[in-house]
């Protein structure tokens, strides 16, 4: 089935990195993109002049995912952008590491309520209008971490891996009505959250020797997005330079 | 939810709807179960949403468990709006 014309793509936390890569990917491929911000409102105008410049559709869409309300958010972008929310990316998210022994009650529910809580709300509440037009894509950005250890990363481990497990039942529930649910679970790549690490060090243990771009994960959940990717559901595909091989 | 809550509009909605979830039009009565129609949850859900928007009347997740009948789907639908 092929996609609704003006369908709209959400990319939560994309006013840089990984997300504005996502968004500017799915513009190339005919979506029109919600470029989600929660504080950084001059990186997100920045990738909507950008989508602009290349002849794609964006607006930047003020949120804070955290807060919860799916519905209003989804009517604000249908409004904004012309067109219903079929493609909803789940990519917003903080880390706060610690080892376990010293992680505090608060840095594990911050981590869990804006990496994982969140994608399911959102999800649950697209799903409402893609299930009405037989139509959807949700492509939910996990990690590596997660379904393998990282020391110092219990929270961030839980919710990542709290999504690929949401995101193969969730792809079973709506599976039949042309709906596909998918997760991305990147290795290290070079954004600002990965900045202060020991590159070297880590690049060693990569099969690839080397770091991997944004634009590689996008390129992904470009796919997963796409028309072609209609009978891709529930898996989780990994672009880590051979990381977890 | 500019339709008024009446048995006879409901029950339209719903012989309306039904059929979209590939039930054959021929059996669909009051008195069929939705397990006998081949209605799952998902089917359910999605008719709550159908109702929802016709009417302005939420049927949540304990309700849903509760409808065995296309008949108690109704009932509870004229029931909650009245």
């Amino acid at each position: 089935m092929s996609r609704p014309a003006n369908a709209t793509a959400l990319v939560t936390g994309a006013s840089k990195g990984i997300g504005a890569a996502i968004a500017k990917a799915l513009a190339a491929d005919g979506w029109n993109v919600a470029v989600n911000y929660r504080s950084d409102e001059a990186g997100a105008n920045e990738i909507v002049k950008a989508i602009e410049e290349a002849g794609g559709k964006a607006k930047a869409i003020h949120a804070d995912v955290t807060d919860g309300d799916g519905k209003s958010l989804f009517k604000d972008i249908e409004s904004e952008l012309g067109g219903p929310v079929l493609c909803l990316v789940n990519n917003a998210g903080v880390a706060r590491d610690n080892i376990a022994l010293q992680l505090t009650d608060e840095d594990w529910d911050v981590v869990i309520g804006t990496n994982l809580t969140p994608a399911f709300r959102l999800t649950r509440d697209a799903l409402r209008g893609m299930l009405k037009a037989r139509y959807g894509r949700v492509v939910n950005i996990a990690s590596v971490v997660g379904p393998r250890a990282n020391a110092g990363q219990s929270n961030y481990a839980a919710a990542k891996a709290g999504l690929i497990g949401m995101t193969k039942t969730i792809a079973a529930e709506v599976a039949r009505r042309g709906v596909t649910v998918n997760a991305v679970a990147p290795g290290f790549i070079a954004t600002d959250m990965t900045a202060e690490l020991e590159t070297d060090e880590i690049v060693k243990a990569i099969p690839a020797r080397r770091q991997g771009t944004p634009e590689e994960v996008a390129a992904a959940v470009r796919f997963l997005a796409s028309e072609d990717a209609g009978y891709v559901t529930g898996t989780t595909l990994y672009v880590d330079g051979g990381m977890s091989a | 939810m500019a339709t008024a809550i009446t048995e006879e509009n409901v029950q339209k909605t719903v012989y309306e709807a039904l059929p979209q979830f590939g039930v054959d039009e021929s059996q669909i009565t009051r008195e069929a179960t939705f397990e006998d129609l081949d209605v799952d949850s998902l089917d359910l859900a999605e008719l709550s949403q159908i109702i929802e928007d016709e009417y302005g009347v939420a049927l949540k997740g304990d309700d849903v468990g509760k409808i065995k009948t296309v008949g108690d789907a109704i009932d509870m639908v004229v029931q909650r709006g009245s």
